[in-house]
């Protein structure tokens, strides 16, 4: 009987003993510092507990920061889901020859990790004042983009460098999505009379929707915590709050230690209900999909 | 004039040939099975049919009008797919309804027909369900509703029953009969099992390579096939390679004895031919009529329930031979000593060895 | 409804139906077309305009200005070596999870599976903030007080940034593997652990080892966050600060990030068709 529960015990052991170093190390590296912003948020100079600090997230520097990433993160998602799925929806359902896809797909797996600095100063290269392209308008074309108006260095320069990794994130998150539209779902339309728009109307994209805007909020998230690529880019115009962050922590420019753990905090919330109804529509798509 | 015409119909992709001048007239009403092992090219005609395949040469008639320009969605066709393809986000009644959603039918039309169609195929009260809370055989069954409902000229179905368990499919494959004959609707249904085939239809077409082997009626082609490929594929069969002795009274040798087939052959005295046998034209023991007797020894002894299969050897030949199970007579042991009578005319000839 | 009761001429069989169906294809063509477009333009750019140093003509002379400034050969040597130092570290702590979680703890996947998501949502900055309150020399364990110690935790902030992709990689060439049925019949042949391990695991998931380690090679070396913050000399901050006060090596400075990316996924390619036999069914 001892050595029966002698031998429980040790298998119980060396059943936890592979993942112990992994659940220590996350839990100091990775809980334990996320933790202590969530905490710091809620503490006040004094260190007793208060929502002063939060509340100063509303003031309108922070506020009018908080917001500016919103709107980025918006356009930049809402742009890159749609014309990521019309791309990849051309590719796949498009009549395209069947050989282009896998490349396209090994692409846009490369081209979604190539965010931050190379992706700002490839878009400066191109598109910056002395950019390959801005000058071959200028040469060739007569089209000086620049004194029309355009800049890259702004809001929407920012939102159209985004778009590199966003539209390749989402091709790659749609492919499967969309190669998994069973052909016979398209011809049992056809069959009974529906044109192709209804099809998509009817069929396609319900099908789809969950995983088009579970992908939304996915790019959502994405676009609010990046950093390097706007500080690459734009520098300090445009104040996103990932670049308030920054300098804050680098130099608590706001004048109040507390205020990066608010900051923090406000971001942490924000991304993680992203992610939360990421995963919800995800699971949901999944159900379906079967 | 037959209500569906399929005329010279040829297809290829690339530079395989995969339906070599097809031809069929199907009249209305009419149940046509379609089949052949997998590669054979009955799929591509009944895609050709539907529209999803433009022929390389070759034209369709239904109901008189040439179809073979037409866009699928113009044919006014119902199909029926091996995978069921209902519509996951759609409930069974939309499912069912969405032939006439499409083309701007009244929802309370609709609703009828919906309904009317649920009862046909026995599944009531499904309506609000959707396909992934039903089972395959359900599944199955709305498929069939959902293509019936917009009234279409031809139904076409394709390996519908292969997806399903054994007894689901015998099941099934009654009701879609039975539906099919209630409502008269010209039907051709592709399939690989040959059970399926003659139980089913009003015709078989046998398919090979991409080329229509035999037409006709189950029992035609299961007592008379035309060429070798049919007597194989439809049933089973043993096979003799028999030596000719008198091509012009089809006098052969075979297992010892001499038989008399009754019909000129091919081929002259001294060649090989191949004759096949039916199990069920094997019998044990002598019977009236039967003139042909072999001596064989029991190899294996099947035992299936209501058949007994047996195999004996004739010579060098394993010879099948199927017969009733008698409660009071068991079967021969393995090993002993048999004749067996077979009427010369129940042999089939396949051609030169 | 006009009967046609005549057949139509073999040539012009299917012709009706194709104006519709190529006017779909031209619109999916004119689509991918402006996306390859807009995905090619900034590298040819990017291309071009390091090429552009020297005044009137195509050179590389950005090319050699960066490679030759010692800045770039340090922080370069000291990203590569955090990165394979991140390598080793993500691997020892990944692998084991993942084959423990597969054959003993299955019970423990979600909460795995969560963990190792987290360092997606909460954005990177966020957790390299985390890391500076958590460990400085008022802490409890005062890591940023020596450079050693801030080197060691900038590694641990990058293993925890690569876990995801580590995690994910490794799982999946377990998935393909079926490892709980190759344990099973490993131990009814009377293998030790030991030798199931490194004997049937390590060689069938090597493939999903390589993928991973250069998924994180890759992020390591273009990481700018976290070395900026805990102040290292690392790549990413170095090529901020070119940004700022070079006009052309910064775009040779892409040009080999990129060229480097393109490298480890083409090495994870090669690496899959070396080893066939790890490669997933699918």
């Amino acid at each position: 009987m001892a050595t029966a529960r002698g031998a429980y015990i040790a298998r119980t052991a060396a059943n936890w003993a592979g993942v112990i170093p992994f659940l220590a190390f996350t839990l100091i590296f990775l809980l334990l510092p996320t933790v202590n912003i969530v905490f710091g948020a809620f503490r006040g100079p004094d260190g007793g507990f208060t929502l002063d600090t939060l509340a100063k997230l509303f003031e309108p520097r922070l506020a009018n920061s908080f917001w500016l990433s919103i709107r980025v993160s918006l356009f930049s998602a809402a742009l890159g889901a749609g014309i990521g799925f019309l791309v990849a929806a051309a590719v796949i359902h498009g009549g395209l020859p069947a050989w282009v896809r896998a490349p396209m797909v090994t692409f846009s797996g490369v081209a979604a990790n190539f965010a931050g600095v190379p992706l700002a100063f490839a878009f400066i290269a191109t598109l910056g004042r002395l950019g390959l392209v801005t000058i071959i308008l200028k040469d060739w074309f007569g089209i000086n983009i620049y004194t029309m108006g355009f800049n890259l260095i702004s809001f929407w320069g920012l939102v159209f460098v985004y778009l590199y990794f966003q539209m390749s994130l989402m091709i790659l998150i749609i492919s499967p999505a969309l190669e998994g539209l069973k052909r016979e779902w398209r011809e049992a339309a056809e069959s009974l009379g529906a044109s192709g728009l209804q099809y998509w109307r009817m069929v396609a994209l319900p099908v789809l929707m969950p995983s088009l805007l579970g992908t939304f909020a996915l790019l959502f998230a994405n676009s609010f915590g990046a950093i390097a690529t706007a500080q690459a880019l734009t520098g300090s115009s445009q104040s996103l709050i990932t670049v308030q962050l920054f300098a804050q922590i680098r130099g608590d420019v706001l004048q109040d230690p507390n205020l990066g753990y608010a900051i923090a905090f406000g971001m942490i919330v924000i991304t993680a209900i992203a992610n939360s109804i990421y995963i919800v529509l995800r699971t949901r798509a999944e159900t379906w999909q079967k | 004039m037959a209500y569906l015409t399929i005329t010279h119909l040829e297809k290829s992709f690339g530079t395989t040939r995969v339906v070599r001048d097809f031809n069929l007239a199907v009249e209305k009403g009419e149940f046509i099975s379609l089949l052949g092992p997998s590669g054979c090219g009955k799929t591509t005609v009944l895609r050709l049919v539907a529209g999803f395949e433009m022929p390389s040469a070759g034209s369709i008639q239904i109901d008189g009008r040439d179809v073979t320009g037409l866009r699928t969605t113009q044919r006014n066709i119902g199909m029926v797919f091996q995978a069921y393809a209902l519509f996951p986000n759609l409930t069974v009644a939309q499912n069912v309804g969405f032939g006439l959603k499409v083309t701007g039918v009244a929802r309370a039309e609709i609703d009828a027909r919906v309904a009317e169609m649920l009862r046909l195929i026995g599944l009531p009260d499904l309506g609000g369900r959707y396909p992934f809370q039903l089972s395959g055989g359900q599944q199955q069954r709305v498929a069939l509703a959902r293509a019936l409902a917009p009234k279409p000229r031809v139904l076409l179905l394709d390996e519908p029953l292969s997806a399903l368990d054994a007894k689901i499919r015998v099941s099934l494959r009654q009701e879609i009969r039975q539906i099919q004959q209630q409502l008269g609707i010209t039907t051709i249904f592709v399939t690989h099992d040959q059970e399926e085939a003659l139980s089913m239809s009003d015709r078989v077409v046998v398919m090979n390579g991409g080329v229509a082997e035999q037409i006709g009626a189950p029992f035609e082609i299961y007592n008379r096939p035309a060429t070798p490929f049919v007597a194989s594929f439809v049933g089973s069969h043993t096979a003799f390679d028999a030596l000719v002795v008198d091509p012009g009274t089809g006098t052969v040798t075979l297992g010892g004895a001499q038989v008399t087939l009754g019909q000129p052959m091919s081929g002259k005295a001294g060649s090989m031919v191949r004759l096949a046998l039916r199990p069920e034209a094997a019998h044990l023991g002598r019977v009236a009529g039967c003139e042909t007797v072999l001596d064989g020894r029991i190899a294996q002894v099947n035992f299936m329930g209501a058949i007994i299969r047996l195999t004996a050897m004739v010579g060098d030949t394993a010879l099948t031979l199927d017969t009733f199970n008698r409660p009071d007579t068991p079967p021969p042991p393995v090993g002993s000593a048999v004749e067996i009578s077979v009427a010369a005319r129940d042999f089939i000839t396949l051609g030169a060895s | 409804m006009t009967e046609q009761t005549l057949s139509l001429p073999p040539a012009a069989v299917g012709r009706t139906a194709r104006p519709r169906r190529n006017a779909w294809r031209a619109m999916s063509w004119a689509v991918f077309g402006m996306g390859i477009l807009y995905f090619a333009l900034p590298l040819i750019g990017m291309i071009e305009f390091s090429l552009r140093k020297r005044r009137g003509t195509y050179s590389l002379d950005a090319y050699t200005s960066v490679l030759t400034d010692p800045q770039f050969q340090a922080t370069f040597a000291y990203s590569v070596v955090m990165s394979l130092i991140t390598i080793v570290l993500g691997l020892a702590l990944v692998l084991p999870t993942a084959l423990w979680v597969r054959i003993r703890l299955p019970r423990l996947r979600p909460v795995i599976e969560f963990i190792t998501l987290l360092p997606l949502v909460v954005p990177v900055i966020v957790i390299a903030f985390g890391y500076l309150r958590m460990f400085n020399t008022s802490s409890f364990l005062p890591m940023t007080g020596t450079v050693t110690g801030t080197n060691v935790l900038l590694a641990f902030g990058y293993a925890t940034l690569a876990l995801p992709y580590m995690y994910r990689a490794i799982d999946n060439g377990l998935r393909t593997l079926d490892v709980q049925t190759l344990t099973e019949a490993a131990q009814i042949l009377g293998a030790g652990w030991f030798t199931i391990i490194f004997r049937v695991m390590l060689p069938n998931v090597f493939t999903a080892l390589l993928s991973g380690a250069f998924l994180t090679f890759s992020i390591v070396l273009g990481e700018y966050v976290f070395a900026a913050l805990l102040d290292r000399p690392a790549f990413g901050p170095y090529m901020i600060w070119t940004g700022g006060n070079k006009a052309y090596e910064p775009a040779a400075l892409a040009v080999i990030a990129f060229a480097i990316t393109w490298g480890c996924m083409g090495l994870i390619q090669l690496a899959g068709r070396l080893f066939p036999h790890t490669r997933a069914k699918r």
